[in-house]
């Protein structure tokens, strides 16, 4: 294998390429590990860069490779839109970039899969190396056309809602067994390029129909999912190829989709079953808002003076952001507001709900990006405890997630679902567009509570009207 | 053998993994996805040992979209994890 040792050697060295693996492997696994604290989180990606780096070049020592152009003319051109994308995107779209990359990743698995099955005669493949061949298409292809459609849903470009037909779950249904039995068929008779063919192709059109039924709010879910997918695809191909710094990498990555799956899904309290196939935020819009007004609930509203008030003399603000304040570009906004409340003396928090932003996350990096210092952010169970002593919270852009009746009201869609208890605070300020409910479109009675004032207007020009305010006020 | 090494590391990554702060969970989303793009070793036996042309345009394709997963991934996440700044340091 190694040119690096003589023969004789070789029975006691270790390869020298899988030595180099090895401390790739290690050099992710502690960047990962970095990865628990934002104050070492940035090296460890650089260590994990390296890895990469390493593996990259030994592999090129190594093999036999003996054409070079086309390596270099497929990592300039790679790293060029891999840059420059990277570069240019919004932090806003941040689960839309992660989704395309991870796209181009699971793609690349099908590639090298289908790649290394021809350059290598088809009739010398073992059993379990067809099969292999066969998982890697699959789960790669999947992850390449679901994740396109999951960019496009995102960016708007495919319908954001979820897009159904009657006989979808049999149509899906008898997709998946024709694509089980092309797998089958291709690992019994590989010579036959034609089930090959079929199996990528039925993959790539599943991979469709699986992700557009899923209504654009639980794309982030989706995209955990495909990331982890991602990984299984790397991992596959490392089957294929007997590589274990794929397989290992490929699990790294595998795990963590997996584990934020599963946090996005528990923030929602609903299961991954029903986020995949409940088709959830369509029809129920409709139903939600009709029993609002007959109760002739009373709201308090507020204006920026008011609330200049209220927070520069109290001992604690807690900030509840919610995707809203993003869609308004508010970040900065909200900030400045937190500055001058911190000249006034008050002690000021963030609390984050898990499913603030549009992936897990997200809201602490649109934060950081406004600079707001990682340490003010608090996430759900951290903060709650803290709401009853709290004198102001200010709540923006965000509904479903500090309605109570998630907490109180069993016949609520989103009851049980894990909530900010803001209404626990001694004063709550809403600031909200309108009375329109949100995504889920439930009713919110935090709206109507005594302690709550609403304070109506777009979230960037009102909190900018609030800092004007809070400039007034005296100490 | 593949297959111990596999489930062993996927412990790893869990035990690993959930140690890591909500805070981080979208750059570790956009850092793991980097790590995914590893196929790239894969892309480039493929292209580099060549034995048709078909398998070197597949090799190329794959070494483009697995250099996008793994330059970009990096690179953005790096772009985002500067951002996080304590409290006190330069703002």
């Amino acid at each position: 294998m190694s040119r690096f040792f003589p023969h004789s050697l070789q029975v006691m060295v270790p390869d020298f390429t899988q030595l180099v693996y090895l401390v790739a492997i290690i050099l992710f696994i502690i960047g990962l590990k970095r990865m628990s604290s934002p104050a070492t989180a940035r090296s460890g990606n650089i260590w994990s860069a390296v890895g990469m780096l390493m593996g990259i070049i030994v592999t090129l020592l190594d093999y036999h490779i003996v054409t070079f152009e086309m390596i270099i003319i497929g990592i300039i051109v790679g790293s060029l839109i891999g840059i420059v994308s990277a570069y240019k995107v919004e932090m806003t779209s941040m689960p839309e970039m992660v989704g395309l990359f991870n796209g181009f990743g699971g793609g690349a698995s099908v590639l090298v899969a289908v790649g290394d099955f021809y350059r290598t005669a088809p009739m010398t493949h073992g059993n379990s190396e067809l099969i292999t061949v066969a998982l890697s298409i699959l789960i790669g292809s999947v992850t390449f056309s679901g994740s396109f459609i999951a960019f496009g849903k995102l960016r708007g470009i495919v319908s954001g809602n979820p897009i159904t037909y009657s006989g979808q779950k049999i149509v899906n249904s008898i997709l998946a067994l024709v694509m089980f039995a092309s797998g089958v068929l291709f690992v019994i008779n590989p010579a036959e390029n034609w089930y090959l063919l079929v199996l990528l192709i039925i993959s790539l059109v599943l991979g469709v129909t699986l992700v557009i039924p899923i209504g654009g709010a639980d794309m982030p879910v989706v995209i955990c999912l495909l990331n982890s997918y991602s990984g299984l695809a790397a991992a596959a191909t490392g089957f294929v190829l007997n590589n274990n710094l794929l397989i290992v990498s490929g699990a790294l990555v595998g795990a963590s989709g997996i584990i934020l799956t599963y946090i996005m899904c528990q923030a929602m309290n609903r299961s991954l079953n029903n986020v995949l196939f409940g088709a959830f935020g369509s029809d129920i819009k409709a139903a939600g808002t009709m029993d609002t007004g007959d109760e002739n609930k009373t709201i308090r509203r507020a204006e920026a003076d008011d609330v200049a008030v209220m927070t520069a003399y109290a001992q604690n603000v807690i900030i509840v952001p919610g995707y809203g304040l993003a869609v308004a570009q508010a970040q900065h906004a909200i900030r400045d507001v937190a500055n001058l409340l911190e000249e006034h003396g008050v002690n000021v928090k963030y609390g984050i709900h898990p499913v603030a932003g549009r992936m897990p996350g997200h809201m602490n990096v649109l934060l950081a990006e406004a600079n707001v210092p990682y340490d003010q952010l608090y996430d759900m169970d951290e903060i709650n405890p803290e709401f009853e002593h709290t004198d102001v919270v200010l709540v923006i852009g965000a509904n479903d997630v500090v309605n109570p009746s998630a907490r109180s009201n069993p016949g609520s869609p989103i009851y049980g679902m894990p909530i900010l208890n803001v209404d626990q605070a001694r004063t709550v300020v809403v600031f909200k567009r309108s009375l329109n409910p949100g995504f889920a479109g439930i009713d919110n009675e935090l709206f109507y509570q005594e302690n709550t004032y609403m304070f109506f207007g777009d979230a960037k020009k009102s909190l900018m009207a609030l800092s004007a305010a809070l400039k007034e006020v005296e100490d | 053998m593949n297959l111990f090494v596999f489930v062993l590391a996927s412990f790893v990554g869990f035990e690993v993994i959930s140690k890591v702060p909500t805070t981080l969970h979208t750059p570790l989303m956009s850092g793991s996805n980097a790590i995914s793009g590893i196929t790239i070793i894969g892309a480039l036996v493929v292209a580099g040992e060549a034995s048709s042309t078909l398998t070197s345009w597949l090799g190329l394709i794959a070494i483009i979209f697995a250099t996008i997963n793994v330059v970009g991934g990096y690179a953005v996440t790096d772009r985002m994890l500067q951002m996080f700044k304590k409290k006190g340091s330069q703002r």
